[in-house]
């Protein structure tokens, strides 16, 4: 098989704010019944992670469950462990009515890292959603856009915010990022 | 700037994270029914200054379709409300009711 390369080849934007393009990451889109026990079993069985609630991220090591939509989750693991676990989905939710589809090639990953106010700005600057550390905290996601194109961002930690977004748009999403963050702290967010 | 609240992930969305999809509640008349049922299907839509009712959908967030209550002469939101409804739900109507007494839009009131 030819080697994985990422979007942007690990592209990286220094600066007090830093924007770098991490992958490749696997990454599955998984749809059906959220509420079915058969299903969360399914999941953790693959990740280790519980289903997340309504706009929630959940972590188990390096996997992570994302909730997308009330019948979609974003499940992120090594990329290497893909196609083993769409398997495992695909034996373990066999007769409901389900899906999991192998995405880690049609998306991209970024991580902003800084200080936990001014990370908060420069996603803020960009999207028209509240990222106030009261409206968004560790453990949930948000999907929305990046000025024209769609993206869903979490915190890992104060501090690190990670971004999914198509693959087609990965570069426009990184200046963006970039652009951001080299513009410096805006100061909204008094947050450290 | 209008703000909807997604009534399947939570979101406060703002207009730009969605995109409007035209009158709620239309009856479909397709192949077989009258020219005048197909044309009023086709066609005929409300343009009300007040109460309206409108599909929504969550572009830029979950991707779901939504049914909004709002009236257009001062973008004031009465609710949203699920898209696998056929009328207004009760509390939604009870809600308008509140507002603007005495509103009615097609057949609902």
């Amino acid at each position: 098989m030819s080697e994985a390369v990422s979007a942007l080849n690990n592209a990286y934007a220094k600066g007090a704010i830093t924007v770098q393009e991490v992958g490749p990451q696997g990454m599955i889109t998984l749809r059906g019944d959220l509420s079915d026990a058969a299903f969360g079993a399914a999941v953790a069985q693959v990740t280790g992670a519980s289903v997340p609630g309504q706009r929630k991220i959940t972590h188990a090591g390096a996997n992570a469950v994302a909730w997308m939509s009330p019948d979609e989750l974003l499940i992120l693991l090594p990329y290497a462990e893909v196609g083993a676990a769409v398997s495992s989905l695909n034996a373990a939710l066999a007769g409901t009515h389900f899906l999991a589809v192998n995405v880690s090639d049609a998306r991209a990953l970024f991580r902003v890292t800084g200080k936990p106010g001014p990370v908060r700005e420069v996603i803020a600057k960009l999207a028209p959603a509240d990222l106030s550390p009261d409206a968004f905290a560790l453990g949930d996601i948000r999907r929305t856009r990046l000025a024209q194109v769609a993206a869903a961002f979490w915190l890992t930690q104060e501090g690190e915010a990670n971004l999914v977004c198509f693959r087609s748009v990965a570069r426009y999403a990184f200046d963006l990022l970039a652009t951001s963050a080299a513009a410096g702290p805006v100061g909204f967010f008094r947050q450290g | 700037m209008l703000t909807l609240q997604c009534p399947y992930c939570g979101v406060m969305a703002e207009e730009t994270e969605l995109h409007a999809g035209g009158e709620a509640h239309l009856k479909r008349f397709g192949p077989g029914s009258s020219d005048e049922d197909f044309e009023t299907y086709m066609f005929m839509r409300e343009n009300p200054k007040g109460v309206h009712f409108e599909r929504w959908r969550h572009v830029n967030g979950c991707g779901k379709w939504f049914h909004a209550a709002r009236c257009t002469a001062t973008l004031e939101v009465f609710g949203t409300y699920s898209a696998q409804v056929s009328e207004p739900p009760q509390q939604i109507k009870d809600a308008i009711t509140a507002k603007r007494p005495g509103w009615s839009w097609r057949n609902f009131a």
